[in-house]
């Protein structure tokens, strides 16, 4: 069924066009979209676009990192600065993909997709949003609790603190297929260090919950202590607390629950 | 509902086509150019056979709204050839046994043309990295990896 296509020099133009249309939806790289179009989705009526180029830009030389919401997993590919994004960018897709595929619809793809929003939440990302009533910043964790309810608003950029050490940020994902595949789970901490001890623990699961998540019992298990064996054991027991996985062709609910624990272990401490 | 005028190069031709709103760039090249080298295979983006170069990048035809590649190059595999004479990757997939029932070979070839554009002397590793987004479901991956890296050494080599 044809759809109308609205499209905008503005993201501003562009916000104000989806918050005044239930059915309308952003269309970013297509990766979501045109996927849902091309099954035939008749909630769709409107696809709604920008060509601002603040969508697309990538600050990245600074201690604060901004990636526009339209940025695409090759350009963080080609960008020397974000090496320590290169493994979750790498994890997505084919090169077709990762050509199309952008930052920002990342933050809406379900299970078992959605690989980079799990780097960006163990990260502490903020989320640039523009609604109807103007601009503003939501965290991470609270854009994704609520990202059913999002899709009237249009995601701006998503910007983050670069992690001092590029040792200090971990990122796996568990795929049956090598090296493109929907992910059995995804994995990402940051573990900033003062001195030797933890300060500010993250720990993100992808594919454990209807969305990405916090492993907050693991983060408490780090904080405060130094990367040991013993406390690595102690995060790895309760990586599983407070997650709801599902079953799907990848994996089953129980299998997710049995990994989860030993993934991280293998994370943390650098094993294959 | 009204049509787009939509206007883009198509293998080195311009072509202008009106589109209805949300069609992708496969139906358009495929139902309103005539070009049938591309094929529907998924509709998802998981299959890869559909693949096209867009100014040069790998993207997936199906997944592309037909209005965002105005005014942009588009390569579709029926444009790699050079008349009569078949592109060299075109010929290595033909002497190394590459295409069983040929319906990944359009998203393969485009893949592999992307990897060595830009790349003319690629490693194993790096050809197998660039068909990963293509699913070949005769599994014949072995002969086409080959194939790529015998068109990349000139096709001196069977690797």
């Amino acid at each position: 069924m044809p759809v109308t296509v609205k499209t905008f020099g503005s993201s501003g133009e562009a916000a104000a066009a989806l918050s005044a249309d239930r059915n309308a939806r952003y269309l970013g790289g297509g990766t979501l979209v045109m996927r849902a179009l091309n099954e035939g989705d008749i909630s769709i009526s409107t696809i709604v676009r920008a060509s601002d180029h603040a969508m697309t830009r990538i600050e990245a030389t600074g201690a604060r990192i901004t990636l526009g919401a339209g940025v695409t997993y090759a350009r963080i590919l080609a960008e020397r600065d974000l090496a320590f994004l290169h493994s979750p960018a790498r994890s997505i897709g084919g090169p077709a993909v990762r050509n199309m595929g952008t930052v920002g619809g990342n933050l809406f793809a379900p299970n078992p997709y959605g690989d980079f929003t799990v780097a960006m939440l163990a990260l502490d990302a903020v989320v640039s949003v523009q609604g109807g009533l103007g601009s503003r910043e939501v965290p991470i964790e609270e854009f994704l609790q609520s990202r059913d309810r999002q899709t009237g608003t249009l995601v701006l950029a998503i910007s983050f603190a670069k992690p001092g050490s590029p040792d200090a940020f971990h990122y796996r994902k568990i795929a049956r297929i090598k090296p493109k595949g929907g992910a059995v789970i995804t994995l990402a901490a940051h573990l900033p260090m003062n001195g030797s001890r933890i300060v500010g623990a993250r720990v993100a699961l992808g594919s454990m919950a209807p969305t990405p998540i916090r492993a907050r019992a693991a983060e408490r298990a780090l904080e405060g202590r130094s990367l040991d064996a013993s406390t690595i054991n102690a995060a790895a027991a309760v990586a599983v607390e407070g997650t709801t996985p599902g079953d799907n062709a990848l994996a089953s609910a129980w299998y997710r629950r049995e990994i989860v624990g030993v993934h991280l272990k293998r994370l943390l401490s650098g094993q294959e | 509902m009204a049509k787009t005028p939509l206007q883009f190069r198509h293998n080195g031709r311009d072509v202008a086509i009106f589109v209805d709103g949300g069609t992708n760039l496969l139906v358009a090249l495929r139902e309103l150019i005539g070009d049938m080298t591309p094929k529907f295979g998924c509709g998802q983006g998981g299959c890869g056979t559909c693949s096209v170069l867009i100014d040069g990048e790998l993207h997936l035809s199906c997944l592309t709204l037909a209005e965002t590649v105005a005014g942009r190059s588009i390569e579709t595999l029926d444009g790699i050839k050079d008349g009569p004479n078949l592109h060299p990757l075109q010929r290595a997939f033909a002497d190394n046994f590459a295409a069983q029932c040929g319906y990944c070979t359009p998203g393969m070839l485009m893949a592999a043309k992307a990897l060595l554009d830009r790349n003319p002397q690629p490693s194993r590793a790096e050809v197998i990295e660039a068909i990963s987004g293509n699913i070949c479901r005769c599994t014949g991956y072995e002969p086409i990896i080959n194939a790529v890296l015998a068109a990349a050494s000139g096709g001196r080599a069977r690797a």
